[in-house]
């Protein structure tokens, strides 16, 4: 029973950094058909940023966090009307070529300026620790982590739901063309969903810090598995990641607990089977 | 009349296209000191030209065409270190064991497209890296397949230090590949590939057995990866998990990319190019040469789509 | 045919040696890797070769020069590795081979520097049968049973009986492992579990809590250095191992000296074996850690891997000072064979004159507070130990 809790509750923890950073990706790939696969770069930026921030600079953890999300979304509105909006419509092939010439770049450019090795995170001390809750007692800040997920997919939720941004962003994904001729701005609310998905991804990336590493392999390594939450949970939806990604989180860490011997098998075998069953994701349109 | 003179009349072989023959030939003698990089230069375009099949012709965006060239190397490294150093039957064993798992994925994954198909090529190797990683009684895992002792070519060639024997070797069968790729891409099945990737739907609604092709041109590419790393395995005569990794899956995209998609000589530039600027490049710069690279990747991408060939192609036309 | 060439192989190196050996520059080539992601690993070896160059270029005797030529291996790539070492030797007619960071790409130059008589100085990979794949390489480094077999020893003698291992699932993980669960069963201990943890890991909560689950008085654990040890290191502690009392015990890869500074207070007395540290008292290694920060930064520390570059070009400074700067393969390996340094900075080393491979100190490290930084401190020291790989598989 305390395994069991214990691997649900990190499982979900795990589950929230993965949803946090490739949310973004789900809803730009679903939006304007583009293959981004440099959206871990704006996750590992606002790692960095948010570290160098807390590090060199003493900025509270919270306050950095912030100034990654707006930092990084600035930067991705400027790469995306300069040169992803330059793409829209391309092949995919020259889509994949372009975002991987973008991390090929972003790698080489953050070991420069911050050297090869793992940037080292210092929590506040309020949320390093255990919290109690009566029955056991569990990290503070996985806590904390899973607590700031619900509120961002809470925000989220009301964003795209009750709001007038979130209809026109519905209108869109739906239907772009309709969307556009009932004199929605597509290229305007595009700019804002890639601008939002990359301040989240950012913002997950600060948060995951302290389980997803921050050094210049970043946004290569873990690719794989936010490319994952999105083909398994479907383009364009915010519920199908969520899925997804608790599915990755809690099914990826009590498969290895339960069978360790199948190592990594786990996830690759999860998704070819998933895929097959639902080639558009499992709540995707085909 | 031989086999080539036939070729020569069906497809009307120009000049140009013995170019990268004679500098193949003219370059053993000229760099004799750079040997050993000309074989891996000559493996890596065979790679990219089993690519360009997939690719090019067919349409396919894969990021996992390493799983091939990884398991030609394992099955031809295993049946050298296991069965026999005979180096012809070696590449036969890389060709048809890369042919079978190119065959076997292909049932399974080319039902699907787009993001699901990038990302079951991904999967599919990711398995297959794995499995290599935990069968090291076979694969000698993490440290690498040991005892690829290959015997001499007919038993005359011994493959030496200077890496002249293998060079020789490694020209002959691209250019064998290259014959059969090039009458593969003129015949009426590379057509209706084409036409495949061009329109989907109207391929189906003339009645082509889309499924079927596309299957048939993955598995050829398959094996064709597969004797390139059989290639690989028989000149270095060792064998590492990384003929499995994602890493050689993005590069040879990215070579092929380089030199032009779709038109069976990009390989050769691409592949060319990319190789002895990472050799040269490197050296000068280890550091920041995947930033070149990158910003490389972002121009072409922006400004000139089909490649160094394809740049060729629209100066000549100007 | 075959005859011709190694005929024509024979004369071209011997040309070239005595071309080279006239003029008095002793050509080195150094396979390391100085690209792709694994490149910060290549740069600590580079800097301990540099270093070492540097302080002791004058002792060469007069007239006699050293070139060091680098190729880039991009990581575990044998088949660059192996291409680079070819165009060491047959291009730039290298009379010494040095280097690599990763076993394949040694293993894969090693029938090389058999066929063109290169001796080959291995500087860090570190599986144990590498120095049995040719007669002409000598490794200076360390290897995997070195430092977690005799743990096992050590741990029993301490109160550990039960003891859970993880490592990562890939060669150099199964030898720790191998090594450590040989000399922790022999000494009497009980492996109450084991697991193997993937190479591409996220997230270690998993195998942390089956270790939890077991209720060992301490896991053993290896993972390749750098981020993962953090990781796994911070999940024993959120998990809530170390409050149960259990211990962390594993080969000096999980708290190498450049990563603790990222670990944090949970790191505090886990014990490692390993036979570096920079940490160490030795006068040898205080002026060497001074010398090393005077030169790359106060804030850098160095690592095994610089000890490896270094101790090994003082190997290679012995055999050209001993030869005057005149390469001969077969005498080198035999100056090679015993060769001793009573003073590295990680103590007394010496090379087996009979496997080639390094002897040397294991020390016992807990990772403590010095000067409010961690660090390893050393407490206890196994004198002089032959790789016990050989020395088991020998017996058989």
């Amino acid at each position: 029973m305390e395994a069991l809790t214990s691997i649900l509750f990190h499982g979900l923890a795990y589950a929230m950094v993965l949803y946090i950073v490739s949310v973004g990706l789900a809803v730009t790939m679903g939006l304007m058909g583009f293959v981004n696969l440099a959206h871990g770069v704006f996750a590992m930026a606002g790692g960095y940023v948010t570290v160098t921030l807390m590090n060199g600079y003493g900025v509270p953890f919270g306050l950095a966090l912030l100034a990654a999300f707006i930092i990084t979304a600035l930067i991705s509105v400027v790469l995306e009307r300069t040169l992803y909006a330059r793409l829209y419509g391309a092949s995919e092939l020259d889509q994949v070529l372009f975002t991987i010439g973008l991390i090929f770049m972003s790698v080489a450019a953050v070991r420069y300026l911050w050297g090869p090795l793992p940037q080292p995170v210092h929590l506040p001390a309020m949320l390093s620790g255990q919290v109690d809750l009566g029955f056991r007692s569990f990290p503070t800040y996985r806590s904390f982590m899973i607590l700031v997920g619900f509120v961002l997919i809470a925000l989220l939720w009301l964003l795209v739901e009750r709001t007038n941004f979130g209809a026109q962003l519905r209108a869109a994904v739906d239907n772009r063309r309709m969307a556009e001729s009932i004199g929605i701005d597509t290229r305007r609310l595009f700019s804002c969903a890639f601008a939002l998905g990359s301040g989240l991804a950012a913002l997950g990336g600060g948060l995951g810090a302290d389980i997803l590493a921050i050094y210049p392999g970043y946004a290569s390594e873990y690719l794989v598995y936010f490319l994952m939450v999105v083909a398994i949970g479907g383009l364009g939806s915010l519920r199908g990641p969520f899925v997804a990604a608790l599915l990755l989180g809690i099914g990826d860490t009590a498969c290895k607990y339960l069978v360790p011997q199948l190592g990594a098998f786990f996830v690759f075998a999860a998704m070819i089977a998933l895929l097959l069953w639902r080639p558009a994701g499992v709540f995707g349109r085909a | 009349m031989s086999p080539v003179d036939a070729l020569i009349r069906r497809h009307r072989l120009r000049a140009i296209e013995l170019l990268p023959w004679i500098i193949a030939v003219g370059g053993y003698f000229a760099f004799a000191d750079y040997l050993p990089l000309g074989s891996q230069i000559l493996i890596m375009i065979l790679f990219a030209l089993s690519l360009d099949l997939v690719l090019g012709y067919a349409g396919i965006v894969t990021l996992g065409h390493s799983a091939f060239f990884g398991v030609g190397a394992y099955a031809a490294g295993i049946y050298a270190a296991r069965v026999s150093g005979e180096p012809l039957s070696g590449l036969l064993v890389g060709a048809v064991a890369a042919g079978a798992v190119g065959w076997g994925s292909g049932m399974v994954i080319l039902r699907t497209q787009g993001l699901a198909l990038l990302m079951l090529t991904l999967a599919v190797t990711a398995l297959l890296a794995e499995a290599a990683n935990k069968a090291s009684f076979v694969t000698g895992g993490a440290d690498g397949l040991q005892g690829v002792d290959i015997s001499p070519i007919f038993g005359v060639f011994r493959f030496d230090l200077f890496g002249r024997t293998a060079y020789v070797y490694c020209l002959v069968v691209l250019f064998l590949a290259w014959l059969f790729a090039r009458h593969l891409v003129h015949s009426s099945f590379g057509q209706s590939l084409i036409g495949i990737r061009e329109n989907l739907v109207r391929m189906h609604a003339i009645g082509s057995p889309v499924r079927r092709r596309l299957l048939a041109v993955y598995t050829i590419a398959a094996a064709l990866a597969g004797v390139a790393g059989a290639l690989l395995a028989q000149t270095t005569q060792f064998v590492g998990l990384t003929v499995l990794g994602f890493q050689r899956s993005g590069e040879i995209v990215i070579m092929l990319v380089f030199g032009g998609v779709g038109r069976l000589y990009g390989a050769f530039v691409g592949a060319t190019l990319y190789m002895i600027a990472q050799d040269q490049l490197a050296k000068m710069d280890p550091e920041f040469w995947y930033f070149w690279i990158g910003l490389l990747l972002v121009l072409l991408v922006m400004f000139a789509r089909g490649g160094i060939l394809g740049l060729l192609d629209r100066v000549v036309r100007r | 045919m075959r005859i011709g060439i190694s005929v024509a192989l024979a004369a071209c190196i011997a040309i070239g040696s005595t071309a080279v050996a006239s003029a008095q520059t002793v050509k080195l080539g150094v396979v390391d890797t100085y690209s792709g992601p694994f490149a910060a690993v290549g740069e600590l070896l580079d800097r301990g070769i540099r270093l070492y160059v540097k302080q002791h270029e004058k002792d060469l005797p007069p007239g006699v020069k050293l070139e060091v030529i680098r190729r880039d291996d991009t990581g575990p790539n044998p088949e660059v590795a192996k291409r680079m070492a070819q165009e060491l030797i047959t291009r730039d007619r290298v009379q010494l081979l040095a280097g690599t960071v990763y076993t394949p790409n040694a293993l894969a130059i090693a029938p090389l520097a058999t066929e063109a008589k290169v001796p080959f100085v291995v500087m860090n990979a570190g599986t144990a049968m590498i120095t049995t794949k040719s007669p002409y390489i000598a490794r200076v480094s360390f290897t995997m049973w070195q430092s977690s077999y005799p743990l096992g020893g050590w741990a029993v003698k301490n109160g550990l009986k039960k003891v859970f291992t993880a490592v990562t699932d890939y060669g150099p993980g199964i030898d720790a492992e191998a090594a450590f669960t040989k000399g922790f069963t022999d000494a009497g201990g009980q492996i109450v579990g084991s697991v193997h943890m993937p190479l591409q890991n996220p997230d270690y909560v998993p195998f942390m809590q089956r270790a939890k689950d077991a209720n060992p008085d301490a896991v053993f654990v290896f993972v390749p250095g750098g981020k993962d040890a953090t990781s796994i290191m911070k999940v024993f502690g959120d998990l809530g191992l170390k409050a149960a009392g259990i211990k962390m015990i594993g080969p000096g890869d999980i708290s190498t000296d450049e990563e603790l500074a990222n670990m944090g207070d949970v790191a505090l007395g886990v014990v490692t074996a390993f036979h570096y540290s920079a940490a160490a008292e030795r006068v040898a290694n205080q002026e060497f850690v001074k010398a090393y920060k005077a030169e790359y930064g106060a804030d850098q520390e160095p690592a095994f891997e610089v000890i490896g570059g270094y101790d090994g070009m003082a190997a290679i400074f012995h055999v050209i000072i001993e030869q005057r700067g005149k390469i001969d393969p077969d005498r080198t390996m035999e100056l090679l064979r015993g060769w001793k340094n009573a003073n590295s900075p990680r103590g007394p080393i010496m090379i087996d004159p009979d496997t080639r491979d390094i002897v040397q100190n294991e020390y016992l490290r807990r990772i403590e507070k010095v000067n409010g930084r961690l660090a390893n401190v050393e407490f206890e020291t196994i004198p002089m130990v032959k790789d016990p790989w050989k020395e088991i598989n020998k017996q058989k």
